[in-house]
């Protein structure tokens, strides 16, 4: 490091505060695209696979190999078909956080105690409102579980879709920083992006206090 | 506060035959006929294996019959959606099942949201379903199952269960896992709701003496879903129809019997009475009058039982000394079962069971003699009619 040039420069950081924020938005948004598309594919493997339970092994395989798959031999794979695009970068996103979330909301459902349903059963529940009052909402602890991983994870792989012209503060990081050399877009990008994880968690921690205040009681007696 | 009761149903199984497996396999239930009377606690026991428990869920089809028919008020339970059955049907289980992620209230409001009651309407039943299982609603409606005790679960798993006012109960080992004296306790209240409510209730249990005491009737199953036996608790104990029963029910079938009756059931002895300070001579005369007992009873100044003068106390002339009185009369009340009283007698040196009100004051002398006695008396069955005793 030269003499007289500051290891973190914040007077770049305030010139170029638009350009951090628009980042910002685009990690964010590539984030949740690729969660919200994740989690309902998963909540839709999910229930294929309590209804034919033979398919847990399969579903679960077919995750697994996606989620061994390098994200760069992903995105090589892709291009053929969807190009550079936005839509490659989610197709490798939402393929990362398959694994996690249908192994999480099969758990949740699985955790529902057998009495706990049967009784669901002989109150007089239809098929489909056992599984939405009853089932979801003893599961949701595990699913907020895996929601929380899955989001983590995705922040965390959007910096790579750098690699294809986005990547959000993936691009501060390769871009800015790493090509140019320029450590205070580096530590700018890393910063954002470690806050936008822990806000992430943080909210879901919230969000589930929220929807279960049952599962924070202790028995008393 | 008034409200609706809707009558007991009656449930008729006919031919009832439930297979796991294909045709040829051997039935889990095996052409049951039984005629459940309206308002009636009758008890499925058996051993393991016997198909209580799947006979129980044929009727509310949570396990659907191979073959016969079952019906409830004449209708057949097949004609009905299952999910309009079983909102007719109250159901409640040993592991209880409460969702515990819904409060005590909306736990109990279950059944009547399914068929869409109005909201206030709900609210106050609530009240009135956690008051009739002897919980104050302003503290439990808002509190989660896992905030309850064992017991308490268990009460809110009536309560939810008889919430829409079902004419029918099904209750598999509802009290099996408490403690013996908390399971106690919960039958005799719901024995006591029974006597207000009088419902249909189809009751599942493996243990004889649960059988017993709050069966109306029995129906004894055997391995196979074969009904060895169906009658009152009294008739099955004094007369089993096969050695599966007799060994089933148990070699204490003649004690179990006792614990079926009360002392109200059997003829009191009048007691001779004494004073202190009363004079030997007269108190004397007055036991040599009565041929059934050899001892007076003494009282303390407020007709409390102190114990047991006999004739050798009372020898001479003078007044009767409280102090050479037999310590020791055990007192039975009017509700006590002659089991319990037979016990209290034999533990004490006077076989003599001093019958005493609520406030203690004496009523009459309940005798070894007057219990054997009432072993012996004929049976009402069933049928109505009255059988004799076999002797075990």
């Amino acid at each position: 490091m030269s003499e007289g040039q500051a290891f973190i420069r914040f007077d770049w950081i305030v010139d170029n505060a638009d350009a951090i924020a628009g980042r910002l938005w685009e990690h964010v948004q590539m984030t949740v695209i690729a969660v919200v598309v994740g989690f309902v594919i998963s909540f839709a493997l999910a229930m294929l696979v309590r209804r034919y339970p033979r398919l847990y092994g399969p579903v679960i395989g077919i995750s697994g190999t996606l989620y061994s798959i390098p994200s760069l031999a992903l995105f090589a794979l892709l291009i053929p078909f969807s190009g550079v695009s936005l839509l490659t970068a989610e197709i490798a996103l939402v393929s990362y956080t398959l694994l996690i979330l249908v192994r999480n909301i099969v758990a949740g459902l699985e955790s529902v105690p057998a009495e706990v349903s049967e009784a669901a059963q002989a109150m007089g529940y239809t098929r489909a409102q056992r599984f939405w009052r009853v089932e979801v909402p003893i599961a949701l602890p595990v699913i907020v579980a895996g929601l929380r991983i899955a989001t983590v994870t995705t922040v965390g792989l959007v910096t790579v879709t750098t690699l294809i012209g986005l990547g959000g503060l993936g691009y501060l990081i390769v871009n800015g920083g790493i090509n140019r050399f320029f450590p205070t877009s580096i530590y700018t990008g890393v910063v954002l992006a470690v806050a936008l994880a822990v806000v992430a968690d943080i909210l879901f921690v919230a969000l589930q206090r929220h929807l279960t205040p049952w599962a924070r009681n202790r028995a008393t007696a | 506060m008034t409200q609706q009761r809707s009558e007991g149903a009656v449930v008729e199984l006919d031919r009832v035959t439930k297979r796991y497996g294909g045709p040829g396999t051997p039935p889990a239930v095996d052409e049951l006929s039984l005629t459940v009377p309206a308002g009636k606690i009758i008890v499925l026991v058996g051993p393991s294996g016997c198909g209580k428990t799947t006979t129980m869920k044929m009727i509310n089809r949570l396990i659907e019959p191979s073959g016969g028919r079952i019906t409830i008020d004449g209708e057949d339970i097949m004609r009905l959606p299952a999910v309009e059955l079983r909102r007719r049907i109250g159901y409640v289980i040993q592991q209880v099942g409460l969702f515990p992620h819904l409060t005590v209230g909306d736990n109990v409001a279950v059944v009547p949201r399914l068929l869409r009651w109005k909201e206030a309407r709900v609210h106050e039943r609530i009240d009135e379903l956690l008051d009739l299982v002897g919980l104050d609603a302003s503290i439990y409606a808002r509190r989660y199952p896992n905030e309850l005790s064992g017991g308490e679960r268990q009460r809110i798993g009536v309560a939810r269960a008889l919430a829409a006012d079902p004419p029918l109960m099904l209750m598999d080992e509802p009290f099996g896992a408490v403690d013996p004296i908390r399971r106690d306790r919960l039958q005799n209240e719901f024995l006591r709701l029974q006597r207000r409510m009088r419902k249909t209730v189809v009751f599942v249990t493996h243990d004889v003496d649960e059988a017993i005491k709050m069966a109306d009737r029995i129906a004894i199953l055997q391995r196979g879903g074969i009904l060895a036996q169906y009658d009152t608790p009294d008739a099955i104990l004094a007369n089993p129809a096969s050695e599966f029963v007799e060994r089933f029910v148990g070699a204490d079938r003649g004690l179990k019997r006792l614990s079926l009756g009360r002392v109200r059931d059997i003829p009191l002895l009048e007691p001779v009475i004494v004073h202190a300070g009363e004079e030997r001579a007269a108190v004397r005369r007055r036991l040599e009058s009565v041929a059934e007992i050899d001892y007076a009873l003494l009282l303390d100044d407020r007709e409390r039982p102190l114990g047991w003068i006999d004739s050798q106390d009372l020898v001479g002339e003078g007044n009767v000394d409280p102090a050479a009185a037999t310590p020791g009369a055990p007192t039975v009340e009017l509700e006590t079962t002659l089991r319990d009283a037979l016990s209290a007698m034999l533990s004490s040196s006077v076989q003599l069971g001093v019958v005493v009100d609520e406030e203690e004051r004496v009523i009459g002398l309940a005798s070894v003699d007057a219990i054997s006695d009432a072993l012996r008396a004929p049976i009402i069955g069933a049928d109505g009619h009255a059988h004799h005793v076999s002797t075990p």
